[in-house]
C-alpha cells in the first residue's frame, strides 16, 4: 500500500507492506538515529514523535502514520544538542546507540512536564534502557539541563559543574 | 614537561560525543551498503542432534534468495571463535556449519537474499531431518559423562590447557601455595561454603552486527561492531581457509560490547556468503539471537574454604571453581583462573592458597566474554564467603576485612608472585565507611513499616591487560600546521578510548587535544593491537602512546636542530615551537611540519609498541544500603557507594561512568537477571521482555569517588578501570541481604522469592 507521512516536516510518500514497522521505513528514508534494540518493544531505543507523542516506532504500524506527522531525533537537532551538550559534559553519552531514543523522551518530558521531581523523571524515561552508565550520569545531564532550561530549578545540586563543550 | 597536567584526571569530554549525541549514521548497520543482501541463520531446535538429510531446493527457489548454504558447503576446518592471541588457549572446536548441532540456536544452514521475507520464507522452506540425541545439560554432570558433547576426532587444543574432549573437559587449572589442609586444621574458625552464578548476557543495547564486502583488489572487507579487529582478521582467514593478506576488518563506532564483542558471532556468516557470491551481505543479530546464539557470562560453582585464627587472621584459602562452558570453549580455559587468582589475592598473603577448577562442555549455548571474565564470580563466592567466616566469628565483617587485605608492596603467590607496587585498598575502604555511615548503619535497622535496611560490603581487583602477552602498537605522525594524526588499534566501544589515549598523546606532545586526531581501527592501516578486552587499553595502548610520543619528539627534535643548524643537544620543545636558547634560534611546530614535507629523507612518524611483564590490579571496595520487604521479600538498592583505586584516572568523568554502569550491570547481575532453560535444554529467558536488565528505576542511588594510588608501570601511573567495576554488587548485595533478613543467598540471582523462602525458614518473614 501506499502511505504519505510528513518526516520532520517534509511530505514522504512510499509503498509499504501490510506489516512495516514506522522504525523500517525511517532507516530506510535515511533517518537512521532511529535504532533497534530489542524487537519486543522494551529498550525504548527506536522512540520517535507521533503527532508530537514519544511512541516506539518497532510497535507501531508504518501505515497508521499515514498522513500522520513523525518526528525523528534529526527533526530536533537543534534542542537534541542543547540537551547533548549536558550529556557530553557528564561523558554520559557512551556509546551513544541509546543516545537518541533517550532525547526524544527526555524532550518530550520537558514540554510535557514542568519541573519533575526525580521520581517523576525516573519513571517517565523507565522504558529507555542503557547498559553503559547505570543511568547515574545521564540523570545529572537531565537535572542539568532542566535547571538551565526550567529556570531555578530544585534537583539543581550545588556545585555540580557544568563544563564546556567544544 | 611541567608536572602540572593540562589534560590527565580531568573531565574531558569525548571526541565522538556530540555526533553521538547527534544521531549521526556510525554504526555498522548504519554504514551498510544498500544493496547488501540480508543473511540469516536457521537455528537448531534440539540441543544435541545429528544432520541426517538436509534439503534446501526449495528454499533456493524462492525469488530473491541468492544462495542456501549447509555443512556441505563450507571448510571442514576446526577454530575457534575466541578473541585471543595466536594459539588461542580455547580449543578449535567449531566449524562454520557441522552436521551435528550442540545447543538449541546452533547455526543448521545460512540463508542470503534480496528481502529479508524471501530470506524468511527460504528459512522456513528448509528441510531438515534429525537424528535428536540426548544433550548433557547439568553442568554438574558433564564431566566424564558418557554422553559427549564433543565427540569428534578433529577437536584439537592447541594449548596445554588440560583439555579433554572425550571427557567433555574443555580445561584443568589450579596452583597450591603452602599446605592448605594442614593450615585449614590448625584454624580456629573455618568456613566451607558453594556458590553458584549464573550465564549473564552482556546485554550491549546494539547488537551483534557485520556487513562484508569485496574491495578493489578482490579482498574481503569486513565491517564490524567488534572489540577485536585484528583477531577477526585471523579467524576468518583460518575459518574461510584463506590467506590473512585476503581479509581487511574495519571497526566503526560501536554501541557496547562488554566482552559479547571479544568472540567472532556475526562476522563469519556474511564473509562466506560475500566471499562466495562476491556480492556484499550484512547480518544483524535479533535481540533473540543475541540471547540464545551468541556468548555467555560461564555460569559457575565455586566452593570456597577459608580459616582463620582466633584473632581474625585468615591463614588458608582454598577455592574450587567448576565453569561452565556451554557448547563450545570460547574463552573457557583462561576465564576460570581469573575466579581463583583475582579473588584470592584480594588477601594475605596468607599462609596457604590453593585454586583448582575444571571447565566443562554442556549442551547449552557457548559461554565467552563477559566484563569481570571470571572474577565477577570468584568475587561474589570469596567476598561472600569472608561475610560468613566474619559471622561465624562474631565479627564486623569490614573489620576483618582490614586486618587481612592485600597492602601495596606485597607479592602475591596467587597472582603469580606478582609485586603489587600500588594499592590504596585499605584507603578505598575507610573512604567507602565514611560515605555509607558503616559504623552507624551496620548491621540493619527496622524501619518499622514491614521493610528491614541492611548494608553489605565487598572488595574487588581486576588485572590490567594479560601479562606478558597483551600488546599494543601506536603510530603518530607529525602533520601540515603541526597536528598529529595518531593510528591505533584499540577498539572504542564507547568507552572512550580514542579520547582518553589522544589525552596522553596530547599531555606528551604538549599540545592541544584536537591537534591529536585519533584513526579507530583498520587492519589495513591500523598498528597491531590484541584488541580492547582484558581491562588492557588504558594501561597497554596507553603506555604504547607515551613511548610513541618519546620517539617522535627526539625525531622531530632532531629535524628542527638540522632545519635551525645548531647542535641537537641544545634543542627544546616547548609543543609550539622548536628553539636554542645557546643559539638564538626558533621554528615553530607548524613551520616545521611545513619544512618535514619539503625535501626531506626522514618521515616524521613514529611507531612503539608495548607489552608489559605485569598486569596491576586495580583495587576497589563496594558498599550497598539494601531494603528488603518481609511481606514480599523484594530488595531495593537504597545506596551503592563505590571507591575505586585504579592508580590514576586518566578522565576523570569517564572513570566515573564506568564504575556507575558496572555497578548499575553488577545490580542486574545480582538481583534480576535470570537465564533458565527448560528440561529440553532451550533458553526461556530469551528477550528483554523474561531477561530483566536494569531500568532507571531499579539501581537506587550509585554515588563513586576515587582514591589514587601510582603505578609505575603504567601510562602517567594508571592502571585499568573497564572490567573491575562490575564485580562489587553481587557480594555487597547478598552481604547486605544477610545482614538485613538472616538470609544466606549462595545462588544467583537474589530474586524475591529466594530472599522470601529464606525468611520464611528463619522466621523472619511477615506475612499476612
Amino acid at each position: 500500500m501506499k502511505i504519505k507521512v510528513w518526516i520532520n516536516d517534509k511530505a514522504i510518500a512510499t509503498h509499504i507492506d501490510g506489516d512495516t514497522m514506522l522504525i523500517d521505513v525511517l532507516r530506510e528514508k535515511g533517518y537512521k538515529s532511529v535504532k533497534c534494540g530489542c524487537d519486543t518493544t522494551n529498550c525504548g531505543l527506536c522512540t520517535v514523535w507521533l503527532e508530537g507523542r514519544p511512541v516506539l516506532s518497532c510497535a507501531v504500524p508504518a501505515a497508521r502514520a499515514d498522513g500522520k506527522h513523525v518526528t525523528t531525533l534529526e527533526g530536533v537537532a537543534k534542542e537534541a544538542e542543547e540537551f547533548g551538550r549536558f550529556m557530553a559534559a557528564q561523558g554520559a553519552e557512551q556509546c551513544g546507540y541509546c543516545s537518541p531514543g533517550l532525547i526524544m523522551n527526555v524532550l518530550a518530558m520537558a514540554r510535557e512536564m514542568k519541573k519533575p521531581t526525580e521520581k517523576e523523571i525516573k519513571e517517565y524515561l523507565a522504558g529507555n534502557l542503557c547498559r553503559c552508565t547505570g543511568y547515574e550520569g545521564q540523570y545529572r545531564a537531565i537535572r542539568n539541563y532542566l535547571a538551565v532550561t526550567q529556570g531555578d530549578y530544585q534537583l539543581f545540586g550545588k556545585g555540580e559543574v557544568i563544563e564546556g563543550v567544544r | 614537561m611541567s608536572d602540572k597536567k593540562k589534560y590527565i584526571g580531568k573531565r574531558v569530554v569525548k571526541k565522538d560525543a556530540m555526533a553521538l549525541l547527534a544521531g549521526k549514521p556510525l554504526y555498522t548497520d548504519d554504514l551498510a551498503p544498500a544493496d547488501c543482501l540480508i543473511v540469516k541463520a536457521l537455528r537448531s531446535p534440539h540441543a544435541s542432534a545429528l544432520i541426517k538429510s538436509i534439503d534446501t531446493t526449495k528454499a533456493k527457489l524462492v525469488p530473491g534468495v541468492e544462495c542456501v548454504l549447509t555443512y556441505k558447503d563450507v571448510p571442514q576446518k576446526r577454530f575457534t571463535n575466541a578473541g585471543q592471541s595466536y594459539p588461542e588457549p580455547s580449543p578449535y572446536d567449531r566449524y562454520i556449519l557441522e552436521d551435528r548441532v550442540r545447543y538449541v540456536g546452533d547455526e543448521v544452514a545460512l540463508v542470503a537474499g534480496t528481502k529479508e521475507k524471501a530470506v524468511d520464507k527460504a528459512l522456513r522452506l528448509i528441510k531438515v531431518q534429525y537424528e535428536v540425541l540426548e544433550p548433557v545439560l547439568d553442568f554438574r554432570k558433564a564431566k566424564d559423562n558418557p554422553i559427549l558433547v564433543h565427540p569428534e576426532d578433529d577437536w584439537v587444543a592447541n594449548c596445554p590447557v588440560g583439555a579433554d574432549n572425550k571427557r567433555n573437559m574443555c580445561a584443568t587449572d589450579g596452583f597450591e601455595s603452602g599446605d592448605v589442609e594442614k593450615v585449614l586444621d590448625e584454624c580456629e574458625y573455618v568456613v566451607d561454603e558453594t556458590y553458584h552464578t549464573l550465564a549473564n548476557n552482556q546485554g550491549m543495547m546494539e547488537p551483534f552486527v557485520t556487513y562484508t564486502e569485496k574491495d578493489a583488489y578482490g579482498r574481503l572487507l569486513i565491517t564490524s561492531s567488534t572489540q577485536i579487529p585484528f583477531h577477526v582478521r585471523r579467524i576468518i582467514a583460518n575459518a574461510l581457509d584463506i590467506p590473512k593478506s585476503k581479509v581487511r576488518v574495519v571497526k566503526p563506532r560501536i554501541g557496547g560490547g562488554f566482552g559479547a564483542k571479544q568472540t567472532v558471532v556475526s562476522e563469519l556468516f556474511p564473509a562466506i556468503v560475500t566471499w562466495i557470491t562476491g556480492k556484499p551481505a550484512k547480518m544483524i543479530y535479533s535481540r533473540k539471537e543475541v540471547m540464545v546464539a551468541s556468548t555467555s557470562r560461564h555460569e559457575m560453582e565455586i566452593r570456597v574454604r577459608l580459616g582463620a585464627d582466633v584473632s581474625g587472621k585468615i591463614r588458608a584459602m582454598d577455592m574450587y571453581t567448576l565453569s561452565n562452558t556451554g557448547a563450545h570453549g570460547e574463552h573457557g580455559p583462561t576465564t576460570v583462573g581469573l575466579s581463583g587468582h583475582k579473588a584470592l589475592s584480594l588477601y594475605g598473603p596468607v599462609e596457604a592458597c590453593r585454586f583448582k577448577a575444571d571447565v566443562v562442555y554442556t549442551n547449552t549455548m557457548p559461554s565467552g566474554a563477559y566484563r569481570g571474565y571470571g572474577a565477577t564470580q570468584g568475587i561474589f563466592a570469596l567476598e561472600s564467603a569472608v561475610d560468613e567466616l566474619a559471622h561465624k566469628m562474631d565479627m564486623d565483617p569490614v573489620k576483618l576485612r582490614e586486618m587481612n587485605l592485600v597492602h601495596e608492596g606485597s607479592i602475591q603467590p596467587a597472582y603469580y608472585n606478582e609485586q603489587f607496587n600500588a594499592v590504596a585498598l585499605d584507603r578505598c575502604m575507610a573512604r567507602a565507611k565514611e560515605m555509607i555511615g558503616w559504623d552507624e548503619k551496620y548491621p540493619f535497622k527496622d524501619m518499622g513499616n514491614g521493610k528491614v535496611r541492611g548494608i553489605g560490603a565487598a572488595m574487588a581487583m581486576q588485572g590490567s591487560g594479560i601479562t606478558a602477552l597483551d600488546q599494543a602498537a601506536v603510530e603518530i605522525r607529525l602533520s601540515d600546521e603541526g597536528f598529529y594524526n595518531m593510528m591505533i588499534g584499540a577498539s572504542d566501544m564507547g568507552t572512550g578510548c580514542d579520547t582518553i589515549l589522544a589525552q596522553m598523546a596530547a599531555e606528551c606532545l604538549e599540545c592541544d587535544i584536537d591537534q591529536i586526531i585519533v584513526h579507530g581501527v583498520d587492519t589495513d592501516v591500523s598498528p597491531y593491537d590484541t584488541g580492547s578486552y582484558a581491562s588492557s587499553t588504558t594501561y597497554v595502548t596507553g603506555m604504547a602512546v607515551v613511548k610513541t610520543c618519546e620517539t617522535l619528539r627526539k625525531k622531530m627534535m632532531a629535524l628542527a636542530a638540522d632545519v635551525l643548524k645548531c647542535p641537537e643537544e641544545n634543542m627544546e620543545f616547548d609543543g609550539k615551537k622548536f628553539y636554542s636558547l645557546e643559539d638564538e634560534k626558533e621554528i615553530s611546530l607548524s613551520d616545521l611540519a611545513t619544512q618535514s614535507h619539503l625535501g626531506i629523507n626522514e618521515a616524521m612518524s613514529a611507531s612503539e609498541s608495548f607489552c608489559s611483564p605485569v598486569s596491576p590490579p586495580p583495587f576497589m571496595v563496594g558498599m550497598a544500603e539494601v531494603e528488603v520487604d518481609l511481606a514480599t521479600g523484594q530488595p531495593e538498592v537504597i545506596d551503592y557507594v563505590a571507591v575505586v583505586d585504579c592508580g590514576t584516572p586518566i578522565n576523570l568523568n569517564l572513570a566515573k561512568v564506568q564504575t556507575e554502569g558496572g555497578i548499575g550491570q553488577g545490580i542486574g547481575m545480582a538481583l534480576y537477571e535470570n537465564i533458565q532453560y527448560n528440561e529440553k535444554g532451550g533458553m526461556i529467558n530469551n528477550s528483554f521482555m523474561q531477561y530483566k536488565i536494569p531500568t532507571r528505576l531499579d539501581v537506587g542511588k550509585i554515588r563513586v569517588e576515587f582514591e589514587n594510588s601510582y603505578e609505575p608501570t603504567g601510562p602517567f601511573g594508571a592502571k585499568s578501570i573497564g572490567e573491575i567495576v562490575i564485580n562489587t554488587p553481587s557480594p555487597a548485595l547478598a552481604n547486605a541481604i544477610y545482614n538485613a533478613t538472616g538470609v544466606r543467598l549462595r545462588e544467583l540471582p537474589m530474586t524475591s522469592e529466594k530472599i522470601l523462602k529464606g525468611m520464611m525458614e528463619n522466621g523472619r518473614a511477615q506475612i499476612g
